[in-house]
């Protein structure tokens, strides 16, 4: 039996939930005595309205697809991957050795490498809770929230006592050397003529998480490993009949998640901080989850998704910023964005089924 | 033959149950049509149809799980509405589940109370409890010891329990929902005389079936269920297996399997000694051997639970056992880390799993992409050495929905979109056009409808008749008689005896798959 239209399921059902969270958002600034449609139309010109707005809108944009992707792939396989943000930490310590470990003569050779630090660190970090959930069986939510916290205490531990220039007070990296600079927007679009922003951190990682969308997309719904992660994530039982190894996929697609994870690094401590900082992560693998909920784990979901929040991100800043409406409460925005997109999907998935049979139903 | 015609002791009574003009839509699908049925009281009353037919839903909305969109529902003779199982409850409906529910850690004293105690202590409903365990035991057969945990109890006994929960909460009407699917004959047997000794107290039962010969067996009247709709009831007595049948499917159906003597080649499986101890250090596997030769059939029979789903995986590549499988004369490693699904299929051994829905087919995937479930890495399907080739896939997908008649044949249908008989054929089209040396089949007709049985037994019969090994694993007797060239039995991980076909019965069977070796008795 058809529930309804696959449109309205990946449409109208993440639309509506939006505008749900939009309204009560509106309702609690009007609570605090502020005027919701100035604030939205501050948060509208704050994220899109200028190149500048835009250059940070698809900065944090960038750092959310590569965590979406994370939990995406890893929901594919049924795995709740909510250590992403320790990943993307690691991913941070990757690239940070990458770039200083030599002294790179230009960008076009430091990326290739960084991004493989980064996805290499992130896996790494992804692989012991998945060694642990596919052998041993501990439960891959608790032992990936746990490293986080672990990830944040071994990065601390480093960049305090063993990465920290001599006679530096502050607990971060050395500044990457010049010829890791990633050119930002400003600069590609500055080569076919389009004007941008040239303080905005946007830069080439968007488009790196581009592809990354396309390749996800590619893994998941093309290849034969990707039709195994999807048969063992519907069914285990069913996996094993066909000779599918649990072990072996779960081991495979948290590899590929933590890596896409770690990969992150290369937009914001590559491209943007240039130097490892602590909590560089700043909870994006958190944001992860959300996107790739309303994403529906769908790599063009995700991309959406993570735009959507991106301007979120900087639509709060710049709201904070600019009004009385304190930080805190672009904080509770965003949460019910979160809560409404991620959480109570089905609140709004289920009047909307049998809005559509009932008519249906008239039609016959 | 469509009417209401109704049998019944008590002419002149009102009916125990009627319905009258039930309808129920699920979405587009409407599960009843206008429904009235009149249940005269103590009587059995069978209700009959295919899978899917709506004698599910027309028992849930009598026992208050769904309610009808249309339609009233009379008890007795008083216009009853239902909106809750505790309503059908006080209104003296009891219903023995499929699957029971009971609560396994618990006595079945303590089952029997659950819901319904009297007070906050336990204590008096318990001692009320067991005298009137006491009396319902004696009166009807329906021996149990009150202080035995469920799980210490055999199938039977558990259904029996299910039927005391009924009887205690003072129920007349009874409905029981395919009753002995998990019995074996010897407890079906005892059931119907329960069931007897029920009516014969004046109860009334309802009890829904998809087996004929049940039907016919132990029913007053019959009511025949297709598509929703009641197409007939007629008095048992005056009807014939084949009439029903027809009735259920709207067309003649061949209840008997047509075939010709086999004519068995080589060995094609060998197994030797074959142990399987589970996950809870319970020896499943006892040490069975058997053969099965090119161009045969060898059933195995045996009441559910035996050992022969092991047998089947682990001939499947799904679990581990120690021992020995020759195919084709060549050993199959049993220990390493590549003995898997993988490697059976490699070596010839095509496997129709028991549980289609949780292991054969995933049914949130396209029927195209469950068609190359387990064959997805053969060369055939790959692009290049990155991409799969799934435009040939459709391709092929489309032409085997054609071969084996698979509706709606639309390869980007969910697998869960298609009735249970459909869902089974694609597994049947995916495993028997690989042409594979050995087919392992388990279950092959469970919760399929009557057409397509008729069509799943002749495609491996054909298989057969090509000169493959075929090892069947089914719980229904009958059709391990009809299907099968030799029987093996099993019982507590061992087989029991084997036996052909012609030359032994239900009876005999009977006794070997309850652990009772026929000669030695």
């Amino acid at each position: 039996m058809e529930r309804m239209p696959q449109w309205a399921d990946v449409v109208l059902v993440p639309l509506i939930s939006l505008l749900m969270a939009f309204i009560l958002s509106a309702l609690v600034i009007v609570a605090i005595g502020e005027d919701p449609v100035a604030a939205v139309k501050m948060m509208v010109n704050g994220a899109v309205g200028s190149t500048y707005g835009w250059g940070y809108t698809l900065y944090y944009a960038t750092n959310f697809m590569f965590t979406g992707l994370a939990v995406a792939v890893a929901f594919h396989a049924s795995m709740f991957n909510i250590g992403g943000e320790g990943q993307a930490t690691l991913g941070g310590l990757g690239v940070a050795v990458v770039c200083l470990a030599l002294p790179w003569p230009h960008w076009a050779l430091a990326l290739p490498v960084a991004v493989l630090g980064a996805a290499l660190f992130g896996a790494a970090w992804a692989a012991i809770p998945a060694y642990l959930q596919a052998r041993r069986g501990s439960h891959i939510v608790i032992t990936t929230i746990m490293f986080n916290f672990i990830g944040a205490s071994l990065l601390n531990y480093l960049l305090v006592n063993v990465m920290r220039p001599v006679g530096s007070m502050d607990p971060a990296t050395a500044k990457f050397g010049p010829g890791t600079h990633l050119p930002t927007l400003h600069d590609i679009l500055a080569v076919v003529g389009i004007p941008f922003s040239r303080a905005a951190p946007a830069n080439i990682s968007f488009l790196i998480a581009v592809v990354a969308c396309f390749l996800v997309w590619l893994l998941i719904w093309r290849t034969r490993l990707g039709y195994a992660i999807r048969a063992y994530g519907k069914s285990e039982p069913a996996a094993v009949y066909a000779g599918i190894s649990p072990t072996r996929i779960i081991m495979i697609s948290m590899l590929i998640s933590g890596g896409l994870a770690g990969m992150m690094a290369v937009n914001n401590v590559m491209g943007e901080a240039e130097r490892l900082i602590m909590n560089s992560v700043e909870g994006a693998g958190f944001i992860g989850i959300a996107v790739a909920l309303m994403g529906r784990s769908h790599p063009f979901g995700v991309f959406l998704a993570a735009i959507l929040f991106g301007f979120l991100y900087q639509g709060g800043a710049e709201l904070a910023l600019w009004t009385s409406i304190p930080r805190e409460l672009i904080v509770v925005i965003q949460a019910l964005v979160i809560l409404f997109t991620g959480a109570l999907d089905n609140m709004v998935r289920m009047p909307l089924e049998k809005l559509f049979l009932a008519l249906r139903k008239d039609d016959a | 033959m469509a009417g209401t015609q109704t049998a019944g002791r008590s002419d002149g009574a009102a009916p125990a149950i009627e319905l009258k003009g039930i309808s129920k839509a699920f979405g587009p699908v409407q599960a009843n049509k206008d429904i009235s049925i009149r249940v005269m009281p103590g009587t059995i009353h069978g209700i009959i149809g295919e899978n899917g037919a709506g004698k599910s839903t027309l028992m849930s909305i009598l026992y208050g799980f769904y309610r009808a969109d249309a339609g009233e529902i009379f008890i007795n003779g008083t216009p009853t509405p239902i909106p809750d199982s505790q309503a059908a409850i006080s209104a003296g409906i009891g219903m023995v589940f499929q699957h029971f529910k009971l609560v396994q850690n618990f006595t079945v004293l303590e089952n029997v109370i659950l819901g319904a105690e009297d007070g906050a202590l336990l204590k008096p409903s318990l001692s009320k409890a067991r005298g009137t365990l006491k009396r319902l035991a004696e009166e009807y057969e329906l021996h149990v010891d009150p202080d035995t945990l469920i799980e210490d109890l055999s199938v039977g006994h558990q259904q029996r329990v299910e039927i005391l929960k009924a009887l205690y909460r003072a129920a007349d009407i009874l409905i029981l929902d395919e009753p002995t699917g998990v019995l074996t004959p010897a407890e079906a047997d005892h059931l119907f005389r329960i069931l007897e000794n029920l009516r014969r107290e004046g109860k009334t039962i309802l009890l829904i079936t998809h087996k004929l010969r049940e039907i016919m067996h132990i029913t007053d009247t019959v009511s025949v269920m297709r598509r929703g709709e009641m197409t007939a009831t007629v008095k048992t007595a005056e009807t014939s297996p084949e009439n029903l049948a027809e009735l259920m499917v709207g067309r003649k159906v061949l209840l008997r399997v047509d075939k010709k003597p086999a004519a068995p080649g080589p060995n094609i499986l060998e197994v030797e000694n074959l142990r399987v101890v589970d996950d809870d250090g319970v020896e499943r596997l006892k040490g069975v051997s058997l053969n099965v030769r090119a161009g045969e059939i060898l059933g195995i029979a045996g009441v559910s639970g035996n050992g022969q789903s092991q047998l089947l995986e682990v001939l499947g590549g799904i679990t581990r056992a120690t021992g020995s499988i020759r195919v084709n004369g060549q050993e199959i490693d049993l220990s390493g880390r590549h003995s898997d699904g993988q490697s059976r299929r490699a070596r010839g051994i095509a496997h129709v799993p028991e549980d289609r829905q949780h292991e054969g087919l995933i049914m949130d995937f396209m029927a195209w992409e469950n068609m190359i479930f387990g064959y997805h890495n053969d060369p055939a399907w790959q692009k290049n050495a990155l991409l799969m080739d799934n435009p040939a896939i459709r391709a092929d997908t489309e032409a085997k929905m054609a071969r084996f008649d698979v509706r709606p044949p639309n390869p980007a249908l969910a697998a869960k979109n298609f009735s249970g008989g459909n869902q089974q054929k694609i597994v049947l089209a995916r495993e028997i056009e690989r042409n594979p040396d050995l087919l392992l089949v388990g279950q092959p007709t469970r919760g399929v409808d009557i057409g397509a049985i008729e069509f799943i037994h002749q495609r491996i019969i054909e298989l057969r008749d090509a000169g493959k090994a075929i090892l069947l694993v089914s719980v229904e007797l009958e059709e391990i008689l009809s299907m099968s060239d030799r029987i093996a039995v099993m019982f507590d991980g061992r087989i029991m005896g084997e036996r052909l076909p012609g030359e032994t019965d239900e009876k005999e069977l009977g006794l070997l798959m309850a652990g009772m070796n026929g000669k030695a008795a």
